[in-house]
């Protein structure tokens, strides 16, 4: 195996710290994912990718900067990949999903935030995230005010530029996201001193809705009975999209629906076709947060859609047709961005129709309404995804926790009694 | 043909017999090692089959146990086998509050279960107690003495206990905060119960139920019966040990 200490050590980390982080993501990795019974062939890729998360991928985005390009961090599903691609620099999501740098969080951020806002904030003040110190600047956006407040103060930090993604969808917000694209994109031509031409444009979104497309067929086929994929599996590769390269990784996904089809015909799967079939909607889960799909596949359940931004709010949406002019391709991505229906819209009443439609399409027995605490507006709209699903007569379990390890006894008591209840 | 159920619970470890009828059972404080406790407990017994159920029933599984199966269920199983027109299930344990709701035929439709606070638990009151120097035991009676509770504001264990201390400071009647104590964990639990839409007959079990101030407020609050086991804290075992002998 490579060496990447001298890397490491080129982009600032706190070695000894970022080397117990590693050590403990192999091992979690290991145990959770690599002993799944009867794992497609083509998760290979995925293990390796995973293998190198901290190596291969930042050494291929630091080549690139030592060849002039730029990277750009990011954390969410409403910053354009395709626009920064289109400038000849490489976005990637940034590390928001572990326990391990909470604690640093909170000696700045006040506790009662979410820990996903924190554990971002963390991974930037405890230097032990190498795609936050090998990105130019940081996108944020202001989808809760827990970010929109963190990234403030993250900017005394790194170079941070916000996004305003409106409150409604109304002709007004559509308005103002649009003028926010253009924003963007005048920021990532000062910053990469390259313009951003039509052609340009055109050709990286055309790549990135073909990853949304491989993704799409990857969740159709999760429809099967049994299920060919776990949702460990599932929900992993949602979360590498984020930060792979996207031709190599579109072009993996593929490989592994191929695999997927035929397991399909055959009638194989990866658990019997009577477990409990599950869907599961609410706060996104940054990687290596996987600790509800691990509970609920673990006590027999299946995984068959996530209702999340990492899962159907990051690949079901597709860029509209356009004049092909830049201001009309600004435009489609603005409109594409805009379909997302995330709790930070109100209404977002869409966003019930989505859950809905997922536990019927994909024949589930129940939705697990998943709240990372402390997030307002998913904890507020579960609220009404309760109410829609006992009109619709779907088993909702709802839960909240955090990234911690503490309440995994609670968790599994709720859990098997909802699995035993359905 | 005996049948044994145990409910590895954060404070209490229960073992429930079961040939036909309740034909014994023992109750047991879980102490650091619950697993070595439960090894203990069962030393010299042998059974048909055992079902765990509790918070360690994962602890158990494989080695002592022959399945586990989950409090919720367990407590629904445990009540409707001593009250059959049990509808709703209320159990307030060592660190978790559940109610469910049950079907005419006794099937779980809906549930209620506290997060990881420990809010309207067992835990809660006995954290409560220590505070104020009461026996776990006497906390209920000791409360019931007072006329008017004393208001507690908040249900985060550490927090009312800093609430308590500070009306302790002004002098306040240890009986009223008492009161106000089991006000604030009734409200809560009545609240969760409410989520599941109670309906009688409601049994009111594990051992929050020895707890005669909260039976007395949570009644009230709910405006319904609680039907109170004779054991309340062998439901969960009760309801394992019928799994044992149903599998």
């Amino acid at each position: 195996m490579t060496d990447y200490h001298p890397m490491w050590t080129e982009l600032g980390l706190d070695l000894e710290r970022h080397d117990v982080l590693l050590e403990a993501l192999g091992g979690m990795y290991s145990d959770l994912f690599l002993g799944q019974k009867n794992r497609p062939k083509s998760m290979d890729y995925f293990d390796f990718v995973v293998s190198e998360i901290h190596g291969l991928r930042v050494k291929e985005l630091q080549d690139h900067r030592a060849a002039g390009g730029k990277v750009v961090g990011l954390y969410c599903v409403f910053v354009p990949e395709d626009l920064i691609l289109a400038a000849g620099a490489i976005p990637v999501g940034l590390c928001a999903g572990a326990q391990f740098a909470v604690p640093d969080a909170e000696e700045v951020l006040p506790r009662n935030t979410c820990p996903l806002v924190k554990s971002s904030f963390g991974f930037k003040l405890s230097r032990t995230c190498p795609y936050i110190q090998a990105s130019d600047f940081v996108v944020g956006e202001t989808t809760c005010d827990g970010k929109k407040k963190m990234y403030e103060i993250l900017a005394d930090y790194h170079p941070t530029y916000v996004m305003e993604v409106p409150q409604k969808k109304t002709p007004l917000g559509r308005q103002l996201f649009i003028e926010e694209v253009h924003g963007l994109k005048a920021k990532l031509e000062a910053e990469t001193g390259r313009a951003i031409t039509a052609s340009g444009l055109a050709e990286a979104t055309r790549l990135i809705d073909g990853k949304r497309r491989a993704l799409q067929r990857l969740q159709g086929l999760r429809k099967a009975r049994p299920a060919p994929i776990s949702g460990l599996d599932a929900l992993l590769i949602v979360q590498i999209a984020f930060y792979d390269d996207v031709v190599r990784f579109t072009e993996k996904v593929n490989a592994l629906c191929d695999e997927l089809e035929q397991r399909v015909e055959h009638g194989e799967g990866i658990a019997s076709p009577n477990a409990a079939r599950i869907v599961v909607s609410g706060s996104p889960m940054a990687i290596p947060n996987w600790k509800l799909h691990q509970l609920l596949e673990e006590s027999g359940a299946v995984v068959v859609g996530e209702e999340s931004c990492t899962g159907t709010r990051y690949f079901n949406y597709l860029t509209p047709a356009n004049d092909g002019t830049v201001d009309g391709q600004l435009a489609a991505i603005a409109d594409r961005q805009l379909e997302t229906n995330c709790a930070c819209f109100t209404p977002n009443d869409e966003r019930l129709d989505d859950v809905v439609a997922l536990a019927r399409g994909w024949d589930a027995d129940g939705v697990v309404h998943y709240d990372l605490q402390f997030c307002h507006t998913f904890a507020n709209e579960a609220v009404k995804v309760e109410r829609r699903l006992a009109g619709e007569g779907v088993p909702l379990l709802r839960i909240e926790t955090d990234y911690s390890e503490e309440d995994v006894g609670q968790l599994r008591t709720r859990i098997d009694a909802f699995l035993e209840m359905i | 043909m005996t049948y044994a159920g145990l409910d590895i619970g954060s404070r209490t470890i229960v073992l429930v017999e079961f040939d036909g009828g309740i034909r014994d059972f023992r109750i047991v404080d879980a102490g650091p090692n619950p697993l070595q406790r439960c090894e203990s407990l069962l030393d010299g017994r042998s059974y048909q089959r055992l079902v765990a159920t509790g918070y360690g029933r994962r602890l158990a599984a494989g080695s002592l146990a022959d399945g586990i199966v989950s409090e919720i269920r367990a407590y629904a199983l445990g009540a409707r086998h001593l009250y059959p027109d049990c509808r709703t299930v209320i159990d307030v344990g060592g660190q978790d509050c559940k109610t469910s709701r049950l079907s005419e035929s006794g099937d779980v439709e809906r549930f209620e279960m506290n997060d990881r606070c420990a809010a309207g638990t067992g835990a809660f009151l006995e954290a409560m107690a220590r505070t104020l120097e009461v026996p776990i035991e006497e906390l209920g009676a000791h409360a019931l003495g007072a006329e008017t509770p004393v208001r507690i504001n908040s249900l985060c264990t550490v927090f009312a206990q800093s609430e308590i201390v500070s009306l302790v400071a002004r002098g306040a009647d240890s009986r009223a905060i008492a009161l106000g104590v089991h006000e604030a964990i009734a409200t809560r639990v009545a609240g969760m119960a409410r989520r599941v839409g109670p309906k009688e007959r409601a049994v009111f079990a594990g051992g929050g139920a020895l707890n005669p101030c909260l039976r007395q407020l949570l009644s009230q609050k709910l405006n319904v019966e609680l039907t109170v086991p004779e054991e309340p804290q062998i439901v969960g075992g009760l309801g394992a040990a019928l799994v044992a002998r149903e599998k």
